[in-house]
This record gives structure tokens, C-alpha cells and sequence, in this order.
């Protein structure tokens, strides 16, 4: 045990903390009796004899599959035939055994068998994923008491409720446990629970204090032998955060709280190990209680292409009446005298008797005859198209994170083209914006501002300000010295600090001043001396010495923490460990002296809580002197500082602010001296308090703590950047030229999402912050209703503001925190809330739980009805992810949780950018481009068989061949559109990023609107009439070849079939912009299958095809230069209205992409950069968010000050 | 039209080097990174108008060949099935054509306008006949037709698949009600020779109407429909029927009768000796005698060239009210994002 070295003295994990002292004493039992009828479940522990009762409980195998081997074929069938189309070819595929139907069983049940099959494979395919998925986790082994204190591993499967398992440290446990005893000798525990809830920081679970275990070596652990309590408690349930139960043993009732509680899907952490008895297993453990049947999601293109194929299905109905009514006139009318057909005899297709009955068969037959208009491979051709569409965002090189190996993963496909109409992109912070690491960067001591560094986001903002200026000055040429001049500052400084040396993690910082013990030099060093102390002292961490390479690294509670102990380390003040009241710094206070190890004796520390917002630490140093140490927001510290401790408070606000606008996270350092009686009164009240009992003691120990961190005196502030995660700012900056809104949803504090928000640019001078807020006094005394009003007279006047704007370059931005969230979206006002979100450029809720993450996203999505897109990284996000319209993960540092919810998942937020503009644009155009075709093929297809029937006393005959139409949907023209789905692009990708506005044609959704599809409809019913009436013509009622014959039914059909491959193939091949050869062989492939197709079915004996198309091709067909004649004719008869209507859409209405292909295939990027970038600049959306907005807020200051004095950039880079 | 080459674009702005590849990979590569070498057509305006513009000068050539072609085809279309009632029956047409022992004999005069060279075809032309029913179309046996009574699976020929409990050959509706007028021509005095063989498809001739297979119980019920067979004469030598049997397409329709092998000379008269048996009265169709010469083309229809014209000028129209447009009003290219400033850059065209 290399690193046990400094552990082992730590028997007692942190014995400082307020937390650890608050444990619920145990009762005999007999004092408890009325508790113990309280909890349903009830478990023996450590018998491995289990009781015939005792199968209550599930066993530990988890299943996420859908289906299982018995029920896949019912369930899966139900739901494919739940789909009206496909029900609609079930129930037409069943009739084609009957006489209703006008063609033979396979033209309907072949494709039927083949769409339907498709589907089934690709649901079967996903399952099995889930299945292997599940099999690995049941799989893992854990160590399972199997009696007298011997542990044997086990599969996960097979531990049941009651068992002790054995966890050792980085572990996940197996199931729901019952901490019992840890590696700690007070059964303290680390945790990390970031697949539950997303959070990084561990938490400490921690053991029944009062059930006294013998103290255990490692693996020997024989008292388990006979240790046999029962545990009562609550039924399983999904609350993560709560517990209640308790365990009898040896006569004595110990209370249980969630403290005690090890969850499934959580990891052991700084711990060695942990014994724990299983409580819920499997399905009952909280994680999988939490995990609900994701529903699957439909994009806005598919549902509204359903009422495409309502339409369809009403167009379908409207000519089977009219077929059918004519039929029924017709046997009415005119058959009785058709003796050619025998009327005399009734048949099964009619009886002249009774035309009423006639027609109403036919209606069925037509029903099934017109199916044709209905493509029946829409479905699984589109499901085709966006599984390749899928696996080109998983294989796309640049979404792949070379850091991590992670590529991007469509999860679903079904939602590809929806990636391309987001309207609204709701963020989480941690993990998804930020990197959740921490850099000292910047500090502030004694008023004086340190830290040369810029933060990303000046950087950012200094390299895109240099950008514009370029620009402007190529345009204007006044003021570019200076422009110049500062930007070159800016590189120089920067590149100086880069290349410097490698970096440390955690440390950024750089500053000569402070840097290589220069800072004894400098005026206040006192308080540069003290400033450091405080980092190196004031803190919860335990430092760990890396096996490999020998140093120290630092487990701490917060990431903010292990920056600080890097930043003192850097200064000379090295925490080396931490003894049970003590820690030791190794102190280094000038470049000779060797360092000089320290003690401090911790007397007290008041830890760090989010409602407490501020840690201190009380010591005695080397001198005998009383110190107290506090750190905590900068806000609470000020509240707290004595008169005279106030010296440095307007320098220290000022750079306090100057960071927060550079996007920094900031924590104020203050100290006091204490004497001896002062601190022995305090701390006698303390101790009493901590050993009391009853329900004031936390409210007294709140009470003494605040007492004494009093009368602080400043020290200073540091300045951390949480640092973003790569391209973040700039990856937001392009989102919002694309016209997009950006919400962030943190469970953080406000301040430091405020501060995020700077960093992501979300927020910026100048912006007007609206804070609705409720102030905690109220929260606590007023009724509901009180508060509600207030709420919601802040939002209306708030409104009030935002409507009366003045300043077009002032924007708003909403900041809302949770609580006050809990009654702003209640019903009554959650749409004012709503009206008032969507006239601020960012909003930002803070403090938000993961349920109301998921209520912001759905109050967004049902309200304004855009699409919503939910992204995050931990499993507080799962909620959002499956309410937001597309929900993507970020399979980052955070667990899966996230990445199992989501739709999409990407390793990082800034390939954000990439899915939505280059593949989201991408995939809304080809589908919809792809169904608007759809359904032209089938209605130009369909529309034929209509006349035709007119023209054939409505009786259900068909022209065409029954293969033909088989083969039409499935075979002759899949392949072409399947190809257009995949490969189409109208511009390729560097265009869509660098002309983000194109983007808004998804969200305007400009494509797929009625009066697209209403056009393509036409065209359709416009191409059908030519084929059917110029082929009519050609061919009947002459001869149609030299030989005299004239053409028969099947041959006109052939003939007429083939105008039609031919009209939609060449239509296809107009729509197409991007034609590869994948397209044109499909294209031209098609055509040339076709004729092969009617050539080897004319070759096949005649009983194959009834003798209709035997020899037609060689023989009737192919020697007639009429049959080529009028193919052609057709063709472009048929796309010659399209071909005008693109022609002059292009010459006199272009759109968007068609400018950008017109430049780009004139090479204008090449060959006029100037205008190219001009342009570029002008393809933006009006954005008030973003860098590019921050530039322009900055660029429009500049400009006001440019009369007056050059640059201004200046002091920024001293 | 311009073919670009995927791979510098791509290359052009990428980060991380693309890693050389060859052949099949690099196509896979390019296939999965989506940038497969495509050619991406551009309709700019003279793309537009050279469009229009060839397809106009293509088709109108096309068109007058084609019109010319049907022009030189010459035609005579007679009707005959009202004159061939006596006057007697002309109130009561089905009760001529019912009645057995009226002679069914007529004659017509034909006058041939211009001199229309071998090989004259011949065809009947039927109106309102609705070939195309469902099931008329049904009732068949393809089967049947090549394998005769050894094929006994004749359901599909309801009504007509059995007679007095024996079963029909040929079955079915078609063959029922084969169309048996009769055509025999003569100039002058001097009969014209009509060739009746290979007036069906060679195919259907060979393979789909059996060689062995001879008319069998046919027409024999009380109710008789078209034309009777002679019964020693193989399907596969029984034209009429197999013509006949290839269902048209429209109500309207004509079916080759046979070929005069001699050119008619202008001002010919020519005499038609026909049995007006067919019974189009009583559904109100009408027959015609048509006699036609052929060429490339077929027979006499002037739609497909006149399409073609119409395509043809029409193109070349929409080609030159393009070409007004552009010139009266020139879409300046390319700046289309600048419009709003109204300046325009070197670039633009």
C-alpha cells in the first residue's frame, strides 16, 4: 500500500467538519416499538439461509431491454402496424387474397413483408445492443460474504438483499447498500455520485456511528461471521435523496438516514474499502428507479409528413369514391347492355341487380388499387436514409475528440433532421460548458491586481475584435494604427505566456511579481505572506501522493480548492499532509532558504455549505498566535469584515468586478486574530452545541459559527477561471449567428452562473441584468400566494422594462434562480415568465433541480412550439435531455447517465456547432427534399392508374403489370432517392459554418411548408396527366410501328411505365445539387434496370407474367422508334415546368444557399477574399449575445471614444 | 456544370491532416467525411437559356420530321355499321343483327384519295368497346391457350369456362366474343388479295397459343357471342383470335385485319364485301374499316409531331423571355447579400 503511507495515520477521515458530529443517537428497542411497525420491508441481513418468505424481493439482474425473446414478435409487429400507413398495407395485403383485390398477393405483400422485415431488423438489432449492454453490467463481480467472514466473488446478478458485499476503492457498487463499516475507522466514506446526480464533488457517506463493529485489517473480516441485524425501511423508491428505515441488532434500534445510503451506479472514492448489506437490488435500486422507458421521440418533419399522408390517404378516399361511384353508375347504366361481359351472370365483381352492392366492393378494390398513392417504403426508406445519415455524424472526423477517443454517437436517428430546426438550445453548466477544472488565474491582494494571464474569454473577444478590425479597416482606413498596434500587444503577451512553460493543471496564473518568491519585494508582502497561507490552510483537502510519479495531488471537496493548494504550492506553500488536528505546509519564503516545514494546529473548521457560502478554519501557528482563516463569496465576507479590516474593500471590488466581467469565478480571503479567552468561551459554547441533542442544534451551531466569523479583515480575492471547455466561446458565438437562443440551466449559485455566463459571453457590460428573485425571509414566512405575487409583479414590470427599450444595443438578460423558478412555473404565471424569457438575449436559471431543468424545457417547447434542444453532461440532466426535443449527452468526464438518455452524444460542447449547422442543415434539407419526392413519385405513379381506370368503365383493371408496380416502390426508384437522402448537401460544410445564417432555413422551416409541398403535390398530379394523355395519344388508336400492329393493353402500359421511370428519375436528378457518382449511378442505374427488368421478364416463360409482357420488349416494344420518342417527349414535357420554376427562382428570387453555391461555384472564395469575407460578415443573424455581439458592444465603445483618444485596448495589456 | 474536386475543399480548411489515401479507402474516406467529388450544376442564365435554346432547336427538327412522316401516311376510315342496316331494321338495329337469316351482307365503296403504297393494312375499328373491363380482361386462360383441355384450372374464365358440362377451348369473355366481320376488297373487277398471316405478334403465334391446341366446345351454347372457329385449324394459326386477344388499351380501339400486298392508285375505287355480324348495336359501339399504309411511325398521327413542335417552340419562347429578362433586367451575381447597400464589387457580373 504505497500511498497508504499518509493514510494510514488518517484513520479518522475529517473529523473537523460540522457534518460529521450530527448522527442520531440509537434506542433500545423497547423505547421504539411504535417505530418499528412504521417500514414495509424488512431484510435479514448476512443470512444466507434465506427464509421461505423471503423472495419478496427482485434479484440484482437489471434489464433495460424492450422486448424479450417471447414478446418481441408480438410487441414489435404492434408497433409497426400501429402506424397507420403500415396497417392500411397490412389490411390491403391481407385482401389481395380475396377477390377485392386487382392484383395478385405478392405486389402487396412482398413490399409489405420487405419494409416491415427491414424495420423489425433494425428494432431487433438495437435491442440485442441493450441486451449485451446489460449483460456486461450483471456480469461485473463484486465480493459477496458468503459466511464465517469469507468474501467470494461474485457476478453482480447473483447478489441478493441481504448480502454484505465488499467494495473496494474505484469500485461502483453493485447494488443499494447499507454502509456498515469503512476503511475509516468512523466509518467515513467518499463517494462519488456523478452518474446519479452530475456532480464531481465527492460526498461523504459515512457509517452508524454508534453500531460498534470490531476494527478490521484488509480482508479479514470474521465479525461478520455472526453478525445477523435486520433492516427495516421504506419500499424501494426513485428519490435519490431520501432514506428512511432502521436496523435492529443486538436489541438496540439504530435510526437510518440517507447518509448511510451507498447507491448503485455510484463509485467508491478515497476510500479502500467499504463493507455495506444490500437494501434494494435491481430494479428496485434507486438509480433504476429513476430511469424511465424513454419514449421515443418524432421529429416535427415526420409528424407533420404524417398529415402528408392523412392528405394522401383523404386523396386516396376521394378517387376510390369516385371510382367507386362510377362503377356503380356504370353498372348501372351501361354494362347491363356490355353483353360482351355477360351481365346476365352475377360475378363476384358486380351484379347488375344491385349496383349499390357493386359499387361498394369496388370501393374496396379501389381502396386498394389507388394504395399505390401512399408509398409504402416512405417509412423505411426514410429510416434507411437516417441510420446512414447516423453513421455519417458518428464517423465524421471532425466531430471526434482526439483527446478521449470519443467520436460523436447518434443514439436515435430518428431525429437528424430535427438537429437542423433548433430553435432554442437549453445548456447545462458543469461539464457541458466548462470542464468543471478550475485555473488560478488572476488574484487580488491588498487591493493590488496580480496575474498577467488573459481569461479565454478576453482572448477570445481580443482575436475576434482583431478580426473586425482587419475588416473595418480594409473598409475605412482611419484608426488602424492603433487597432493594429493593440492587437499586436495582445498576441505578443500572450504568445509570450503560452510558450513560456508547460502548464500546470490548475495554474495559470502568471505574474513576475508574485512569481519566484519576487513577491518579498513587493509594498504589502505581510499580506501576500498571509494571502497564500490562507489558500495553503483554509481548506477540507487530502493531499495523495501519485504512485507513479511521486507527487502530491489533492483530493478536495471542489475543484476550486485543488486549484488553491496548486496556486500555494507554485508561491512556496506546499501542503504535504494532513494529520488528524493538523495540517503541515512546506514553506519556501525566499530562493535561498530551504524549505521549512510547518505545522498548524486546526482547532476548529466551520466547512464550506452552499447556504453558508464561506469556510473557516481556526489555528494556532508556530508563534502560539490564534488565527481564523475564512474564505467564501465575496458578498459575505464584505458583510462580515470589521471597520478596520475594510482598507483594501474598494480596490478589491473593483478588480472583483474587473474579473467577473473577464468571466471569472471569485472568492474573497479575509482573516482575524483571535485571543485565547475569546476563542476558549467560543469554543466551550461550540462544543456543547455539537454534543447536544434536539432540534436547535444545528440552528446554535449556525448561530456560533456566524458569531464568530465576524470582524474579518480583508486580505484579498482570488480569481479562478472555471475553465471552459475548449471552443466554447466561440462554438456559442456561432450557435447565436445562427439565429439561436441559448438558455443555461445550472444547479450552481447565481453568482456563479453569472459569471459563467460572462465567460461564455451569454453576459456582458452593458447588458441589463433582470434578477427575479424572492429573498429567503420570504420564502420562509409568506404564504404562497404572497409570494407569487411578488413574483410576478417583478416579471411584469420587468416586462414593462424590456418592452419600453431604449437602447437597441442594451440587451436584457434574465437571471432566475430555483426557488423562485418552483413558482414561476406554476400555471397561472409561467407564460408571462415565459413571454418575459423570450424577450431577454440570455437567460440563465441558477440553482435549478434536475425536475425543473426538464419544466423549463418542456414550458419552452409547448409554449412557443420551436424545437428545443436539451444538452448536458450528468445525470441532473436526464431529465431535460428526454423532455427537450432532441436531447443530446456529452459522454465527457461525467458517467453515462447523460449519454444513455440522450439522442445524440458528443464528446464535447463545442461539436455542437458541427452537428447542428453542418449535419442538422444537412439532414433537414435531404429529408425533406427526399419526402416532398416521395410523395411526387407515388402520385405521378398512383394519379395514372386513375385515369386509366376512368377510361376502363372504373372496374379495377390495371395497365401496368403487377411486377411493376411491385418493384416500382421497392426496387426501381428507392434507390436514387435513398442515395439523395444521404448525399445531397447544398453547400458543403466550411460554407455552412462560415455562413451561419443558412441555418435559419430549418427553424423557418422553409423546405417543408405547405406551400413546398403543396407545389410538389401539384407537379406530381401535373406529371401524371402528361404521362397518361401524351402516351394515350401516341399510342392509340394507329398502328404505333411499321409492321401495321396496333399496341395492346400491357404495351401501352410498358410504355407509359416507362415515361414514368424516366420523368422520375430525370425529376431527381433536378432536384439533386450535389450529384455524386453514387447519384448518377442510381439515376442512370435505375433507368437502364428498368429496361433490363421488362427484358428478362419478357425472356421467362409465358405463364410467368400471363403472357402480357412475353417477348415485349424485343419484339413489340423495342423496334418501334415511337416508343423512344415519346419517352422523351414525356421526360421533358414533365420537368419542363419545374426546370422554368427553378430557372427563374434562381435568376430573380434566389435563395440563401443558391447565392452561396453561385459564388462558390464562380470560386469567388478563392479568387475575392475580401468580398467573400464581406459577405460572410453580412450572413448573420442579429445577434445579442455571443462574442461576436460582445465585439460590437466594444467595437461601438471604441468608436465613441476614438475621437477623443486612441487606444483603448490598452490598459488591458499592460 | 463544374466538377469539383471533394478533396481540396476538403482538405483546404481541415485541421487535422487528411491522411493520404488510395483507391478503394480514400473512396471510403470520402464517403463517410461526405465529401465524395461531385459535380453540383449551377443554373446560371445562359446555362438556363442555352438549355431552353438547344432543347427547342433539338425538337422542332424532331417534330416536323415526325409530322412529315404522318403526313405521308395515308388513310381511309369508313364507318359502316350504320350504313349496313337495311333500311328495314334501321329502327330496330338489334333485331337485325339477332336475326339469323338476315343476310348480313353489305358492300362499301372506299375511293382512295392518294396513292397509298404496299403493304396496305387493314384494319376494324371498334368504339365504346370496352376491351379494357376488368372482367372481360379476367376471363382467360393463357394456360389453357397453349396446353388445350389437358389445362382444366379455367376458373378465371367465368362465365365462359364450361358449356353443357364439357369444357370451352379457347375460354373466357375474349375469345367469346371474337369479332367476326368479315372484310373482302376488289378494285374494279379484279379481287384484291388480302394476306391474313402474320397480322399477330410472332411470339404469341409460337409460344403462348398452342400449336396442338384446337377450338374445342366452342361457341356451342345458346347464347353465342362473336365468331366461331374452325375447329380443325390449331390456335396457333388462328390469327383473328390471337389478335383479338390482345386487349386494347381503350374503348376505342383497332385491330390489324390483315395487309393487301398491291399499291391502290389514286382515284381507285375500292369495294368492301363485309359480313356486318358483329353485334355493336345493341351497346351502341361502332365499327369502322380503315385501310392504312405504315411507315416508321405507324400509322396516320400527327400528335407526336405537333407535341414535339409545340415542346420545341415553347422552349425556345421561355428561352427568349429569359433572355429578355436577363438583358432588360441583369441579376447582378453574386452580390445578392450587398443589394441592400446598392453598391456593387468588381466581382459582379
Amino acid at each position: 500500500m504505497a500511498k497508504g503511507g499518509i493514510r494510514a495515520k488518517l484513520r479518522r477521515s475529517s473529523l473537523y467538519t460540522l457534518a460529521n458530529i450530527r448522527s442520531k443517537p440509537s434506542y433500545k428497542k423497547e423505547e421504539a416499538a411504535g417505530e418499528l411497525s412504521g417500514y414495509p420491508r424488512v431484510i435479514h441481513v448476512n443470512q444466507p439461509v434465506v427464509p421461505e418468505t423471503a423472495p419478496i424481493f427482485c434479484s440484482n439482474y437489471v434489464s433495460t431491454t424492450k422486448y424479450t425473446f417471447f414478446n418481441f414478435l408480438p410487441i414489435a409487429l404492434f408497433e409497426q402496424f400501429n402506424r397507420v400507413a403500415n396497417f392500411y398495407f397490412l389490411v390491403a395485403a391481407g385482401l389481395t387474397f380475396t377477390d377485392y383485390a386487382p392484383f395478385d398477393w405478392p405486389s402487396q405483400v412482398v413490399p409489405l413483408a420487405l419494409v416491415v422485415g427491414f424495420s423489425l431488423a433494425k428494432e431487433l438489432y438495437e435491442d440485442l445492443q441493450r441486451y449485451w449492454q446489460d449483460k456486461a453490467a450483471n456480469r461485473r463481480d463484486t465480493a459477496v460474504h458468503v459466511g464465517n467472514g469469507v468474501f467470494k466473488t461474485k457476478q453482480w446478478h447473483e447478489v441478493c438483499v441481504g448480502d454484505i458485499v465488499n467494495v473496494k476503492k474505484d469500485e461502483f457498487f453493485p447494488a443499494d447498500l447499507l454502509l456498515l463499516q469503512s476503511s475509516y475507522e468512523d466509518g467515513m466514506s467518499y463517494v462519488e455520485t456523478m452518474n446519479l446526480d452530475g456532480e464531481t464533488n465527492l460526498k461523504v457517506k459515512r457509517a452508524l456511528q454508534n453500531l460498534s463493529l470490531p476494527v478490521v485489517n484488509d480482508d479479514g473480516a470474521s465479525h461478520f461471521g455472526n453478525f445477523q441485524p435486520m433492516i427495516r425501511c421504506e419500499n424501494p423508491n426513485p428519490n435519490l435523496y431520501t432514506f428512511m428505515g432502521n436496523l435492529e441488532y443486538d436489541g438496540r434500534i439504530y435510526p437510518l438516514d440517507p447518509a448511510q445510503l451507498l447507491l448503485r451506479e455510484s463509485k467508491l472514492k478515497n476510500t479502500e474499502y467499504i463493507y455495506g448489506a444490500v437494501v434494494f437490488t435491481g430494479n428496485d435500486t434507486k438509480v433504476m428507479q429513476n430511469t424511465t422507458q424513454s419514449g421515443s421521440k418524432r421529429s416535427k418533419i415526420e409528424l407533420q409528413m404524417d398529415k402528408i399522408i392523412y392528405l394522401l390517404f383523404g386523396l386516396l378516399i376521394l378517387i376510390s369514391i369516385v371510382s367507386a361511384a362510377g362503377f356503380g353508375l356504370s353498372v348501372r347504366n351501361t354494362v347491363p347492355i356490355w353483353w360482351y361481359l355477360r351481365p346476365d351472370v352475377a360475378g363476384e365483381d358486380f351484379d347488375v341487380n344491385d349496383f349499390f352492392v357493386s359499387a361498394l366492393r369496388h370501393l374496396v378494390t379501389a381502396l386498394m388499387l389507388y394504395g399505390y398513392l401512399v408509398p409504402i417504403s416512405l417509412y423505411v426508406s426514410i429510416e434507411a436514409v437516417k441510420i446512414l445519415q447516423a453513421s455519417f455524424i458518428n464517423s465524421d472526423l471532425h466531430l471526434y475528440d482526439d483527446v478521449t477517443g470519443t467520436p460523436a454517437k447518434a443514439r436515435t436517428s430518428n431525429l437528424n433532421e430535427q438537429l437542423g430546426q433548433v430553435d432554442t438550445i437549453l445548456s447545462d453548466k458543469t461539464g457541458t460548458l466548462t470542464c468543471n477544472q478550475m485555473d488560478f488565474l488572476k488574484c487580488s491582494i491588498a487591493g493590488c491586481p496580480y496575474g498577467k494571464r488573459l481569461s479565454e474569454v478576453e482572448l477570445a473577444a481580443a482575436k475576434q475584435m482583431a478580426a473586425q478590425m482587419e475588416s473595418h479597416d480594409s473598409d475605412s482606413s482611419h484608426g488602424s494604427v492603433s487597432s493594429s498596434a493593440s492587437l499586436q500587444a495582445i498576441t505578443i503577451s500572450n504568445n509570450g505566456n503560452t510558450e513560456k512553460k508547460e502548464s500546470i493543471k490548475g495554474f495559470s496564473f502568471q505574474d513576475d511579481r508574485l512569481q519566484n518568491r519576487n513577491w518579498l519585494n513587493e509594498p504589502n508582502s505581510e499580506f501576500i505572506l498571509l494571502f497564500f497561507r490562507i489558500l495553503a490552510v483554509c481548506h477540507s483537502a487530502i493531499p495523495e501522493i501519485n504512485e507513479k510519479t511521486g507527487e502530491l495531488t489533492y483530493e478536495a471537496e471542489s475543484p476550486d480548492e485543488g486549484a488553491f493548494l496548486v496556486a500555494a504550492r507554485e508561491f512556496g506553500f506546499h501542503f504535504i499532509k494532513r494529520t488528524q488536528n493538523s495540517v503541515v505546509i512546506r514553506e519556501t519564503l525566499s530562493m535561498n532558504q530551504e524549505p521549512v516545514e510547518k505545522e498548524y494546529n486546526i482547532l476548529t473548521l466551520l466547512d464550506f455549505t452552499s447556504k453558508r457560502k464561506r469556510m473557516s478554519v481556526i489555528i494556532r501557528d508556530e508563534t502560539g498566535q490564534l488565527l481564523m482563516f475564512c474564505k467564501g463569496a465575496d458578498t459575505i465576507i464584505f458583510d462580515r469584515l470589521a471597520s478596520n479590516g475594510k482598507m483594501f474593500l474598494e480596490a478589491t471590488t473593483k478588480n472583483l468586478n474587473e474579473y467577473g466581467d473577464a468571466g471569472l469565478r471569485t472568492l474573497a480571503l479575509a482573516y482575524k486574530k483571535l485571543d485565547e479567552n475569546e476563542y476558549s468561551n467560543w469554543n466551550e459554547k461550540f462544543h456543547n452545541a455539537q454534543i447536544a441533542s434536539g432540534p436547535d442544534r444545528e440552528d446554535m451551531l449556525e448561530e456560533l459559527s456566524d458569531a464568530m466569523e465576524r470582524g474579518l479583515t480583508l486580505v484579498g480575492a482570488t480569481a479562478v477561471e472555471d475553465k471552459l471547455q475548449k471552443g466554447v466561446p466561440q462554438c456559442i458565438d456561432r450557435l447565436a449567428l445562427a439565429g439561436l437562443k441559448i438558455w443555461v440551466l445550472t444547479g450552481d449559485k447565481m453568482e456563479t452562473a453569472i459569471n459563467i455566463g460572462f465567460s461564455c459571453s451569454l453576459l456582458r457590460q452593458g447588458m441589463k441584468q433582470i434578477c427575479i428573485v424572492v429573498s429567503a425571509e420570504m420564502l420562509a414566512q409568506d404564504a404562497k400566494d404572497v409570494i407569487k405575487v411578488n413574483i410576478l409583479s417583478q416579471i411584469t414590470a420587468a416586462l414593462q422594462t424590456v418592452k419600453g427599450k431604449k437602447d437597441p444595443h442594451a440587451p436584457f438578460a434574465l437571471i432566475i434562480d430555483g426557488k423562485t423558478l418552483t413558482y414561476a412555473l406554476e400555471d397561472d404565471i409561467k407564460f408571462q415568465f415565459l413571454n418575459l424569457a423570450i424577450n431577454c438575449a440570455s437567460v440563465i436559471c441558477c440553482r435549478v433541480s434536475p425536475k425543473q431543468k426538464a419544466l423549463v424545457v418542456r414550458l419552452v417547447k409547448e409554449a412557443t412550439g420551436r424545437t428545443t434542444l436539451g444538452i448536458g453532461d450528468g445525470a441532473n440532466d436526464v431529465g431535460m435531455i428526454k423532455e427537450a426535443d432532441i436531447g443530446i449527452g456529452i459522454s465527457g468526464v461525467e458517467g453515462m447517465q447523460a449519454v444513455m438518455a440522450s439522442d445524440f452524444a458528443i464528446a464535447q460542447f463545442r461539436f455542437l456547432e458541427r452537428l447542428l449547422i453542418v449535419h442538422g442543415h444537412w439532414c433537414y434539407k435531404r429529408i425533406s427534399k427526399m419526402i416532398c419526392y416521395f410523395f411526387y413519385k407515388n402520385i405521378t405513379l398512383a394519379l395514372t392508374l386513375f385515369y386509366f381506370e376512368a377510361q376502363a368503365g372504373f372496374s379495377g383493371q390495371m395497365h401496368y403489370d403487377d411486377w411493376y408496380m411491385l418493384l416500382y416502390n421497392v426496387f426501381l426508384t428507392s434507390c436514387p432517392v435513398l442515395a439523395l437522402g444521404v448525399l445531397e448537401k447544398d453547400v458543403n460544410a466550411e460554407i455552412c459554418l462560415q455562413f451561419p445564417a443558412l441555418y435559419q432555413q430549418g427553424p423557418k422551416n422553409l423546405f417543408f411548408d405547405w406551400y413546398r409541398i403543396i407545389g410538389w403535390l401539384s407537379n406530381g398530379v401535373y406529371a401524371s396527366l402528361v404521362i397518361y394523355l401524351v402516351n394515350m395519344r401516341i399510342f392509340s388508336p394507329e398502328s404505333f410501328r411499321k409492321g401495321g400492329q396496333t399496341a395492346d393493353m400491357y404495351v401501352i402500359g410498358t410504355a407509359m411505365f416507362t415515361s414514368i421511370i424516366w420523368v422520375v428519375n430525370v425529376q431527381i436528378f433536378l432536384i439533386s445539387h450535389y450529384l455524386t457518382r453514387v447519384q448518377l449511378h442510381t439515376i442512370w442505374g435505375s433507368i437502364v434496370v428498368w429496361y433490363l427488368i421488362v427484358y428478362i421478364y419478357g425472356t421467362l416463360p409465358v405463364s410467368w407474367s400471363a403472357g402480357n409482357i412475353y417477348h415485349q420488349l424485343p419484339e413489340v416494344l423495342g423496334p418501334a422508334q415511337k416508343f423512344y420518342l415519346s419517352t422523351i417527349l414525356v421526360t421533358l414535357l414533365c420537368n419542363m415546368p419545374y426546370l422554368v420554376h427553378i430557372s427563374y427562382q434562381r435568376c430573380y428570387n434566389p435563395e440563401d444557399h443558391h447565392v452561396l453555391q453561385e459564388m462558390k461555384n464562380l470560386k469567388k472564395d478563392v479568387t475575392d477574399k475580401k468580398m467573400w469575407k464581406r459577405e460572410q460578415s453580412k450572413a448573420r443573424q442579429e445577434t445579442e449575445i455571443g462574442l461576436s455581439a460582445r465585439v460590437d458592444a466594444k467595437m461601438r465603445y471604441m468608436k465613441g471614444k476614438m475621437t477623443r483618444r486612441y487606444s483603448t485596448l490598452a490598459p488591458r495589456s499592460p | 456544370m463544374e466538377v469539383d474536386a471533394g478533396t481540396t475543399s476538403a482538405v483546404g480548411t481541415d485541421n487535422q491532416p487528411t491522411p493520404v489515401l488510395r483507391g478503394r479507402s480514400k473512396a471510403i474516406h470520402q464517403f463517410t467525411q461526405q465529401t465524395l467529388p461531385a459535380c453540383k450544376p449551377v443554373l446560371t442564365p445562359a446555362w438556363v437559356i442555352g438549355t431552353f435554346f438547344l432543347m427547342g432547336v433539338l425538337f422542332i427538327p424532331v417534330g416536323l420530321i415526325s409530322l412529315h412522316a404522318s403526313q405521308s401516311v395515308n388513310e381511309i376510315v369508313d364507318r359502316y355499321d350504320v350504313d349496313c342496316v337495311p333500311d328495314t331494321f334501321k329502327n330496330n338495329k338489334m333485331a337485325y343483327i339477332k336475326n339469323a337469316s338476315v343476310s348480313k351482307s353489305c358492300h362499301r365503296y372506299l375511293k382512295v384519295h392518294k396513292h397509298m403504297k404496299a403493304p396496305i393494312y387493314i384494319y376494324y375499328q371498334l368504339d365504346n368497346f370496352y376491351q379494357n373491363h376488368r372482367r372481360y380482361v379476367k376471363s382467360r386462360s393463357d394456360e389453357q391457350l397453349l396446353k388445350g383441355l389437358g389445362y382444366n384450372k379455367t376458373s378465371s374464365c367465368e362465365p365462359q369456362a364450361f358449356e353443357n358440362g364439357l369444357p370451352i377451348v379457347p375460354c373466357g369473355l375474349v375469345a367469346w366474343s371474337l369479332f367476326n366481320d368479315t372484310f373482302s376488297f376488289s378494285r374494279g373487277t379484279k379481287k384484291l388479295e388480302i394476306e391474313r398471316k402474320n397480322i399477330a405478334w410472332k411470339s404469341d403465334r409460337e409460344h403462348k397459343f398452342g400449336k396442338n391446341v384446337y377450338p374445342f366446345n366452342f361457341q356451342n351454347s345458346s347464347f353465342i357471342g362473336g365468331g366461331k372457329l374452325d375447329t380443325t385449324i390449331p390456335l396457333s394459326d388462328q390469327e383473328d383470335l390471337i389478335v383479338w386477344m390482345r386487349t386494347a388499351a381503350f374503348p376505342s380501339f383497332r385491330k390489324l385485319y390483315g395487309r393487301i400486298e398491291e399499291d391502290l392508285e389514286e382515284d381507285d375505287i375500292i369495294v368492301v364485301h363485309l359480313m356486318n355480324n358483329y353485334n355493336t348495336y345493341s351497346f351502341g359501339g361502332t365499327k369502322m374499316i380503315v385501310l392504312s399504309t405504315s411507315n416508321w411511325l405507324g400509322g396516320k398521327n400527327s400528335f407526336l409531331g405537333v407535341a414535339y413542335i409545340f415542346v420545341g417552340s415553347s422552349s425556345i419562347l421561355i428561352a427568349f423571355i429569359f433572355l429578355l429578362l436577363h438583358v432588360k433586367n441583369p441579376r447582378p451575381y453574386v452580390c445578392i447579400f450587398l443589394k441592400d447597400e446598392g453598391q456593387f464589387s468588381n466581382g459582379c457580373s
